[in-house]
């Protein structure tokens, strides 16, 4: 999980990156979209990199989906029988509880976004390379937009606990940096959730584009 | 009953060389024979656990029958203070000669001085066993071995984990046990509760036990039967033990023939936090330690209801530190438990009830800083809080003394071994090597002690000849006929379907014991007593209304039966305690004392220990006597002075 | 003050459950929550009606028996107290206080609020120890052991073993009793040499009865000696470390 979720992360916050080149304007954001696939040329042929890091992010991807499937079906054994009260948590929080849920719905959006802005089966004026027009495009359909924002949401609340949850998996703990750890994961998913946000709503608000 | 051989067994030669000498003496079985005997261990405590744990290592077959959960939450659990050894690691004069001298002292001179010196050469290495088992002992900033002082003695000897110790001990002997239940030389019976001990030939061959979950009765047969049960203090009801300490164990086996030994013997703990009211279950002990650094006192005048934090130093009295001068708030527990008992019954008493004194750390706090003392008894002093409601650390203590610990048990010869032959008994279970008190820190050294040195290496003697005899069969008539009896009493404790609980009659019997039994007794109060507790027990019988049925877990089932036993055992005690015409140690009868109140023993006629014959339903128990002699050292009064 | 109690009521582990209501009326403040269930025990025995089943034995917090759910916490609401420490004038006047077992297939029902909790004793049992038969041991100050090294085992072997952490987590999982053992034992120098197979086989019999953890720290604010997850990271680093460890360099320094 933790593994999975630490190349998930990482590309998450690339990703954004890359895409933040949208307020540099067009020519910007398509030579970038450019670059990558001329990653590693001419030692790799054209794409290559590009296509090593897709699978590298697929198989993340997919054993991220198969270990939370096993854990939730480890814990759901674990108590067949549930509370017939309620519960009173005290330090679990809306995100660590809501893990499962945040997680499908970042899944389901992946794949709309896939369609979206990769095939752009989803898009009807798609036109490959045109990374800058195809956003915009996209991005100003409102229910679009408003999908884009609401998955971002879910991914900044997964991410909330995602990214201090790994320090424990893997063991990272040191009591004199422990509190840094909740501190990095509240900035990690801000800085994901604004940045991701930002681009779908300065979009459809004609701020941008 | 002439044919009870009250035979010690003490080994011949000078009394540091007389262990040594008895390990040679013993016959031993040879490694590869072990796995042919069969041990039956009853409890899990520090005594149970270890010697289950230990005879498991050395390739012995061991049942190991407790009726709790987990062997884990045996009560030795509960004890806080630490653990003594005669390391010296602190240059401060110890030594085992220094220990044994201040077990026998602090005894009162009545307990047998082969026993107690082999325990203080023991001690020793209990603290290496344990360590190199990872119970994490307090350490220095140096890395070693922490110690502090403790009631009694004039040096550090005690190790601790924290306000923990007995629970870390408990631990590192349960993790042993669990070793060898992994090995499969241990196996482990949980929630199964001793009821019966199966007597063939007049020796012990088994135990009858309930599954307490299910309800059935199951037989256990064994080459030698081990009982680590622990003490009887809830017989007084309110005491410092857990809510399921019993007796029945040991009280059956003194029905089956085991002689019971200064059962008057029972030890009132200084500081324990003061009832509260009637609906009060239990009292919890604060440990001993806190007498290290806290101060004992009451207001001087009589009815002074000021906060303590208004009455000036020079209108307090310090009592233990203005009669004892010389250990001051660390004189031995029936010294501290009595010069309060007089302090709150002349009327100096603190608290809503009047029925404290005060313990009061404001002048380490001021002396150390918080911190120490936080780091000392910091969960000490949340439990008193979370009790009482008041933070120790800005208003004292309250406390009052309290049933803790029984000296009393099975009598046993050098060897552990009972009056029944193959019957061992260790622990607070026997008549131990506290003679008429025990100091503190003592009581996990003598059941560890038991558990891991002294049975592993005497109880060979006994196996050895019995090497290719196989065990009882379970189902030949002695064990049909001992289950049907214990089966017979569990329809009889079903059918009585009176009015009144299980807890109503051992409140009772707790009331009669505390007012006659209890920290002072007088020949009229034990009679009081006697009298008072048949009577109790026909009523149990003809009025305790137990619900539910025998087949499944059955909680007022199982206290039923232990309070039935208990009703038994206390005539024994009182009898014991009237017989006993001298004050010495715990046992404090108001008619012999010295001018100004202390103990007054009289060795001429009662340097003995008095072990009692069951001798049936109804009829007077026996008394037999083992004369103590002391070539060591010389009884003298104790003065803490 | 009074209180109205909902207590689980279950004659066995096959049959099922139902709440079962009380009301507690005048009940003492100073009284402890089990006490509180001995007043209604002598009052339920007093009409002839079988008394509810609990765990309970020292009474001080340290036994571990003690297990009841108490709206909707294990152990009720005070902080690192367990049920007997818990005393009624820490729960408001008046108040409804429902009151259930630990819910866990590793802990199965026994009878109304009692369960077991034998599994625990298998995860010992599996490497929850550290091999040192008696006689075996070398003078106590041989080893020395830095304090801070001591404090920490100490931290972790303050566990009571009574459940509250699997009772709390969400996805009933023993990571804390877990670690807090294994972090006993492997944080002093006596726990070395077994440490990469202690740490695979505790882990690996946790998993046979247990859920696994996704860190809500549910557990910790539940337990109540307060054991610090802290310990989970390490049983975390160490689980992982020991399935790439040459255990043969284990006794080579750096």
């Amino acid at each position: 999980m933790a593994v999975s979720g630490i190349v998930l992360l990482g590309f998450v916050l690339v990703h954004m990156i890359g895409n933040l080149k949208v307020y540099l304007g067009a020519e910007a954001i398509n030579r970038y979209g450019e670059w990558l696939r001329e990653l590693g040329e001419p030692a790799l042929p054209r794409t290559a990199a590009l296509w090593i890091v897709r699978a590298v992010l697929a198989g993340a991807f997919v054993a991220h989906v198969v270990a939370a499937a096993q854990l939730t079906a480890l814990n759901r054994r674990a108590r067949p029988v549930g509370y017939r009260s309620p519960r009173d948590y005290v330090a679990a929080n809306f995100a660590s509880r809501t893990m499962r849920w945040t997680g499908v719905i970042v899944a389901l959006f992946v794949v709309f976004h896939l369609l979206d802005l990769t095939w752009g089966t989803a898009n009807p004026k798609f036109v490959r390379g045109e990374v800058y027009d195809n956003m915009v495009a996209s991005f100003r359909r409102v229910p679009v937009a408003i999908a884009y924002i609401a998955a971002n949401v879910a991914l900044a609340i997964h991410i909330f606990h995602g990214a201090w949850s790994l320090f424990q998996t893997l063991g990272w703990s040191n009591p004199r940096l422990n509190p840094a750890r909740r501190w990095f994961a509240a900035g990690f998913a801000a800085v994901i959730g604004i940045g991701n946000i930002s681009m779908p709503l300065l979009i459809v608000t004609r701020v941008v584009g | 009953m002439g044919t009870v051989d009250l035979d010690p067994k003490v080994p011949p030669g000078p009394l540091a060389e007389k262990w040594d000498h008895h390990r040679f003496s013993v016959k031993l079985v040879n490694p590869a024979n072990r796995r042919r005997f069969t041990v039956i261990v009853v409890g899990s405590g520090l005594a149970g656990a270890s010697a289950a744990a230990t005879l498991g290592e050395l390739g012995y077959r061991v049942e190991l029958v407790t009726f709790h959960d987990s062997p884990r939450r045996a009560h030795s659990i509960a004890a806080q203070g630490g653990i003594n050894a005669a390391k010296n690691y602190r240059n401060d004069g110890d030594s085992i000669q220094r220990l044994f001298y201040d077990t026998i002292k602090g005894g009162d001179y009545r307990s047998r001085e082969a026993n107690v010196y082999r325990l203080a050469q023991v001690s020793v290495e209990i603290i290496d066993q344990c360590v190199a088992q990872g119970v994490p002992f307090a350490r220095e900033y140096g890395g070693l071995l922490d110690n502090r002082s403790f009631g009694g003695a004039q040096v550090s000897r005690t190790f601790y984990a924290r306000g923990q110790t007995g629970q870390q001990l408990l631990l590192g002997a349960y993790q042993a046990l669990a070793r060898q239940i992994t090995a499969g030389t241990v196996r482990l019976w949980n929630r199964t509760e001793m009821l019966d001990l199966v007597v063939h030939d007049g020796r012990a061959v088994g135990i009858i036990a309930r599954d307490l979950v299910t309800g059935e009765l199951r037989r256990f047969s064994g080459h030698a039967v081990v009982l680590a049960t622990g003490g009887y203090g809830n017989v007084f009801f309110l005491s410092t033990n857990a809510k399921a300490s019993n007796a029945t164990a040991v009280w059956r086996a003194h029905r089956r023939g085991a002689l019971f030994a200064n059962p008057c013997f029972t030890q009132i703990h200084p500081t324990c936090i003061p009832a509260s009211d009637e609906f009060q279950s239990k009292l919890t002990l604060m440990s001993e330690s806190l007498r290290n650094d806290g101060r004992i006192w009451v207001p001087a005048r009589i009815g002074d209801d000021r906060p303590p934090h208004e009455i000036p130093d020079d209108e307090r009295d310090y009592f233990l530190e203005r009669r004892y001068p010389a250990f001051g708030n660390l004189v031995p527990r029936d010294v501290a438990s009595r010069a309060a008992k007089r302090e709150v019954d002349a009327g100096r008493g603190v608290g809503p009830l009047r029925n404290g004194v005060y313990l009061d750390f404001s002048e380490a706090i001021a002396r150390l800083g918080r911190s120490v003392i936080e780091e000392r008894y910091g969960n000490l002093f949340q439990m008193y809080e979370r009790i009482t409601g008041e933070d120790p650390y800005t208003v004292p203590m309250r406390i009052y003394p309290a049933v803790h610990y029984t000296m009393g048990g099975l009598w046993v010869d050098y060897n552990l071994m009972s009056t029944v032959p193959g019957l061992y008994v260790l622990g607070e279970a026997n008549f131990s090597d506290h003679g008429a008190n025990r100091l503190g820190a003592s009581a996990l050294m003598q059941g560890l002690a038991d558990g891991y040195f002294v049975l592993p290496a005497t109880i060979s003697d006994w196996l050895a000849p019995l090497l290719g005899e196989p065990t009882v069969p379970i189902d030949d008539p002695v064990f049909t006929a001992t289950e049907t009896a214990v089966s017979e009493r569990i329809h009889r404790l079903l059918s009585v379907q009176g009015r009144r609980s299980v807890d109503h009659f051992h409140r009772e019997l707790g009331r009669v014991l505390w007012d006659n039994c209890g920290m002072e007794r007088s020949a009229e109060s034990l009679d009081k007593a006697l009298g008072e507790i048949p009577a109790l027990r026909e009523e149990f019988w003809a009025d305790v209304r137990v619900l539910g049925g025998e087949e499944h877990f059955n909680q007022s089932l199982e206290k039923a039966g232990r309070v039935a036993d208990f009703l038994e055992f206390a005539e024994l005690l009182v009898r014991d305690a009237r017989h006993r015409e001298e004050s010495c140690g715990g046992h404090f009868r108001v008619e012999y004392q010295t001018p100004d109140g202390e103990a007054l023993r009289n060795d001429a006629e009662f340097a003995y220990v008095a072990a009692w014959e069951w001798a049936g339903e109804g009829a007077e128990p026996v008394l037999h006597r083992e004369p103590l002699v002391f070539e060591a050292v010389q009884p003298t009064q104790r003065s803490y002075k | 003050m009074d209180l109205t109690l909902r207590v689980w009521r279950q004659a066995g582990p096959e049959v099922p459950g139902h709440f079962e209501t009380h009301e507690m009326r005048d009940v003492s403040p100073d009284m402890s929550f089990l006490e509180l269930f001995d007043t209604l025990n002598e009052r339920l025995i007093a009409e002839g009606r079988e008394p509810v089943a609990f765990d309970h034995d020292c009474r001080e917090g340290i036994c571990g028996s003690c297990s009841m759910m108490i709206n909707g916490r294990p152990h009720g609401p005070e902080r690192g107290t367990a049920t007997c420490q818990l005393h009624l004038r820490k729960l408001p006047d008046g108040a409804t206080i429902t009151v259930e077992p630990w819910r866990a297939a590793g802990f199965p029902i026994i009878r109304d609020l009692v369960v077991d909790r034998s599994a625990f004793d298998r995860i010992i049992e599996a490497g929850g120890y550290i091999t040192a038969p008696t006689g075996s041991a070398p003078d106590a100050n041989e080893i020395l052991i830095p304090k801070e090294v001591a404090d920490a085992a100490m931290d972790a072997a303050a566990c009571i073993g009574c459940g509250a952490c699997v009772a709390a987590c969400p996805n009933g999982a023993a990571q804390l009793f877990t670690a807090a053992k294994y972090a006993h034992l492997s944080l002093l120098p006596q726990g070395q040499p077994e440490r990469w197979t202690r740490v695979v086989r505790m882990v690996r019999e946790m998993e046979r009865w247990f859920g696994s953890c996704t860190n809500h720290g549910e557990c910790e604010a539940a337990c109540p000696k307060e054991i610090s997850i802290d310990f989970i990271a390490l049983l975390n680093r160490d689980y992982v470390k020991a399935q790439l460890r040459n255990r043969a360099l284990a006794g080579q320094r750096g």
